[in-house]
């Protein structure tokens, strides 16, 4: 519940931290009646999810009047940097946004997203779970955006390597840590994982799990919480495991990291549930031989997991038109034949809870030896902790990216703590200098 | 985008040799004299073997890479070429309708338009600080040596902001007017415009009652020729190449060039995977143009100085 206070905070940062409000704040529909007597209404949609141009087309098939126009945008980071750029510079926003829920803070803060509370329907709420539904209201009666899909993290692993080496499915950190030597003992090529010091929002959803938040509220002023027991739990189990050289220090998402899914070299992957999409593209012919599992837990009596990834779609203050913008983003969110069409076509986890168990009944193809797939995906979507993002999250992400591409250099435990020790310190002053109140 | 920007280097070395005064002219003359009685220098051979192999292996992966189908990639051996070309391109094809092609036909109207207009004001521009005396000609010419040295990439923000105050972003526009003024074509263009062009030639043709643009049209642009080929060479592979400024510009898909368009394929986000075979598939068709232009170019650069019609 820490996110309960959140968003008299985020206000406050709208508030004091931005100096270009004026010229982007203008847009909120004040223009709006007069464009819709001149024909259709014309929406832009920033998105990276892989054909939702198809999703739309069925919006557009059935309303004449409003017309949305998908611009596909590089996935994450360089979409939000774009759109914050273009609200600073007072036009080239779209009308519709697609966020990754840790960008919603920094979003708001910059005033770049609409409030639609206004225009949403009383049931919207109804069809998500509390936690996403906070991360798009930041606990205020405010809110910023529709959650599109979510990304609980489970363990993903080759169940024929297990089998032939006769290794159970770890479900504890230290079995995992055990499963990774012996793994690594019998085949030195081989690895169970890999610590990537290029994806921060794999080791956000870890620290998650171990029961971090980032940022918290004390009163009504930021705290940066990076550099807490849990997230130096973390920290120095993997920096553990790599100073051993039991576990690969090598990023993911490369060509490399892709020939060692391949060649069955990197066995395991603690991922989220859009895993298999990614196996499918890049490991297409090991189809068949891995499993899912829960994550390996720190208390085998408290199950929990973390978050991986996951956007909404919000609309920008920037939209002439955020009513017909607000009903396009609650169709393609709740409506069951759109959240059929996100699971059919952009291969998404969708968050509207209703809809999803619906358009879920079938495993994934990648997975098709896995009949409960969603099933326990489901289970363990059900065990994720709660954790505040801050506004400057960004910043912490790329510290990240600084620090730790240092210490799985360094491969020891010692330094994956200082890296720990670097982002809070870095988080910290940039929060402090971009005038935000932060209390120590 | 190095494997876009390595067919780039072959013909740069090509590209000083026609400014006159150039090093190219120089080195010419040496070998010439060299080749008379020594035999080539094994060590410099082996050096400038190395370079070639340095310059052609990324072009040479490109091409085998984008023969193999995806599972491939990651688990054939990197130069062993396979047979499955034909269905990344229709993989690409098919790709949203075809968008690919619609990038292509974008930087090809970028570059293209983009260029003949840089080398139209390179040329005017270089020709009047050459040709001209006016007040204030130093001055101008000095911040233009300043231009040089500014790289483009840093004004990428400043003229988003400045043609976002038009409402021009996310326009054809956008990318077009910013690629238009190189102070770097004006600079080339205003070397070779006193070099190329004699003071008599210009004095003559005003003699003859001929106007002043059409000096410059009829009279000086034929013998500015070879350098206005590579000012146009230099900024239409510097605009296919140019990946930040339409970045930042373009929102809309439909109006992406090459360079943003293949990006956009690489990185979909952390939960898709990166369309590989595409994008290593598009880079090969994106640098076929290129090297087309500069096989039917590069006679130009031969001609040189055959431009001099007066002793002096």
């Amino acid at each position: 519940m820490r996110l309960s206070t959140g968003t008299r905070i985020a206000a406050l940062a709208a508030a004091t931290a931005l100096v270009a409000s004026a010229c982007s704040g203008g847009g909120d529909g004040d223009t709006g009646d007069g464009a819709e007597a001149a024909g259709p209404v014309e929406l832009t949609f920033w998105t990276w999810a892989p054909n939702m141009e198809k999703v739309v087309d069925l919006w557009n098939a059935d309303h004449p009047d409003v017309q949305v126009t998908v611009n596909k945008q590089d996935g994450g980071d360089p979409a939000v940097t774009k759109l914050l750029t273009a609200i600073k510079a007072g036009s080239g926003a779209p009308d519709i946004m697609q966020a990754e829920y840790q960008k919603i803070p920094q979003l708001v803060s910059a005033d770049a997203l609409a409030d639609i509370s206004g225009t949403l329907g009383d049931d919207v709420a109804g069809h998500f779970a509390d936690g996403v539904w906070n991360a798009v209201t930041l606990g205020s009666d405010a809110v910023y955006a529709v959650p599109q899909d979510s990304g609980p993290m489970q363990f993903y692993y080759r169940a024929d390597v297990f089998a032939d080496l006769g290794i159970d499915v770890p479900t504890t950190w230290d079995e995992y840590a055990a499963a990774a030597a012996t793994i690594h003992e019998k085949d030195p090529e081989m690895y169970l994982g890999t610590f990537s010091a290029n994806d921060a929002g794999w080791f956000t959803g870890l620290t998650q799990q171990a029961g971090a938040s980032w940022y918290g509220i004390d009163g009504d002023a930021w705290v940066v919480d990076v550099d807490s027991d849990a997230t130096r739990k973390v920290a120095e189990y993997w920096g553990g495991l790599v100073e051993d050289g039991v576990i690969d220090n090598k990023p993911m998402y490369t060509p490399e990291w892709n020939a060692a899914l391949n060649d069955g070299t990197q066995v395991g992957w603690l991922s989220a549930i859009w895993a298999p999409g990614v196996l499918a593209g890049n490991a297409a012919d090991t189809a068949g031989s891995w499993e899912m599992a829960p994550m390996p837990q720190w208390d085998a009596n408290a199950p929990a997991t973390g978050t991986w990834g996951g956007s909404a779609t919000g609309v920008t203050s920037q939209s002439e038109h955020p009513e017909q913008a607000a009903e396009f983003i609650t169709w393609l969110n709740t409506d069951p034949a759109a959240v059929q069409a996100l699971v059919d076509e952009s291969g998404i986890y969708p968050a509207d809870v209703p809809a999803s168990t619906e358009a879920l009944s079938d495993p994934p193809e990648f997975f098709s030896n896995q009949p409960d797939f969603y099933e326990v995906a489901a289970q363990t979507a059900g065990t994720v902790q709660p954790f505040t993002y801050g506004p400057n999250i960004n910043v912490a992400f790329s510290a990240y990216n600084d620090e730790f591409a240092k210490a799985t250099k360094a491969k020891k435990a010692t330094a994956f703590v200082d890296a720990v020790e670097a982002m809070q310190r870095i988080t910290l002053d940039d929060l402090k200098s971009s005038g935000f109140n932060v209390s120590e | 985008m190095t494997m876009l920007s390595s067919p780039s280097a072959g013909p740069v070395p090509g590209g000083s040799a026609a400014v006159p005064d150039g090093e190219g002219s120089v080195s010419r003359g040496r070998s010439g004299r060299r080749s008379a009685g020594e035999r080539p220098s094994a060590v410099a051979t082996g050096i400038l073997l190395l370079g070639a192999l340095y310059c052609l292996l990324p072009v040479v992966w490109v091409v085998v890479a984008s023969t193999k189908s995806g599972s491939e990639l990651f688990s054939t051996f990197t130069f062993a070429p396979s047979t499955h070309l034909l269905d990344n391109v229709a993989d690409l094809d098919a790709y949203r309708d075809g968008l690919f092609w619609r990038w292509m036909a974008n930087t090809a109207l970028y570059a293209g338009v983009g260029a003949l207009l840089s080398t139209l004001v390179s040329a005017m521009a270089g020709y009047g600080l050459a040709k001209y005396t006016f007040a204030g000609k130093n001055t101008v010419f000095n911040l233009l040596l300043a231009g040089v040295l500014v790289p483009a990439i840093v004004l990428a923000i400043p003229q988003y902001l400045l043609l976002a105050e038009l409402e021009l972003t996310n326009t054809y526009w956008s990318v077009l007017l910013p690629s238009i003024v190189s102070p770097y074509g004006i600079y080339l263009a205003r070397i070779y415009a006193g070099a190329s062009v004699p003071d008599e030639i210009v004095e003559a043709a005003r003699t003859d009652g001929a106007g002043e643009s059409r000096t410059f049209f009829q009279v000086a642009v034929p013998m500015m020729v070879p350098g206005l080929v590579t000012v146009f060479l230099f900024q239409f592979v510097a605009i296919w190449n140019n990946f930040m400024l339409p970045y930042i510009m373009l929102g809309d898909d439909r109006l992406f060039p090459i360079t943003v368009g293949l990006s956009g394929l690489l990185n979909q986000g952390a939960s898709q995977p990166a369309l590989y075979t595409l994008v290593i598939t598009g880079a090969l068709l994106s640098i076929i143009p290129l090297v087309a232009l500069f096989l039917t170019l590069q006679r130009f650069w031969r001609v040189d100085l055959a431009a001099g019609a007066v002793k002096s």
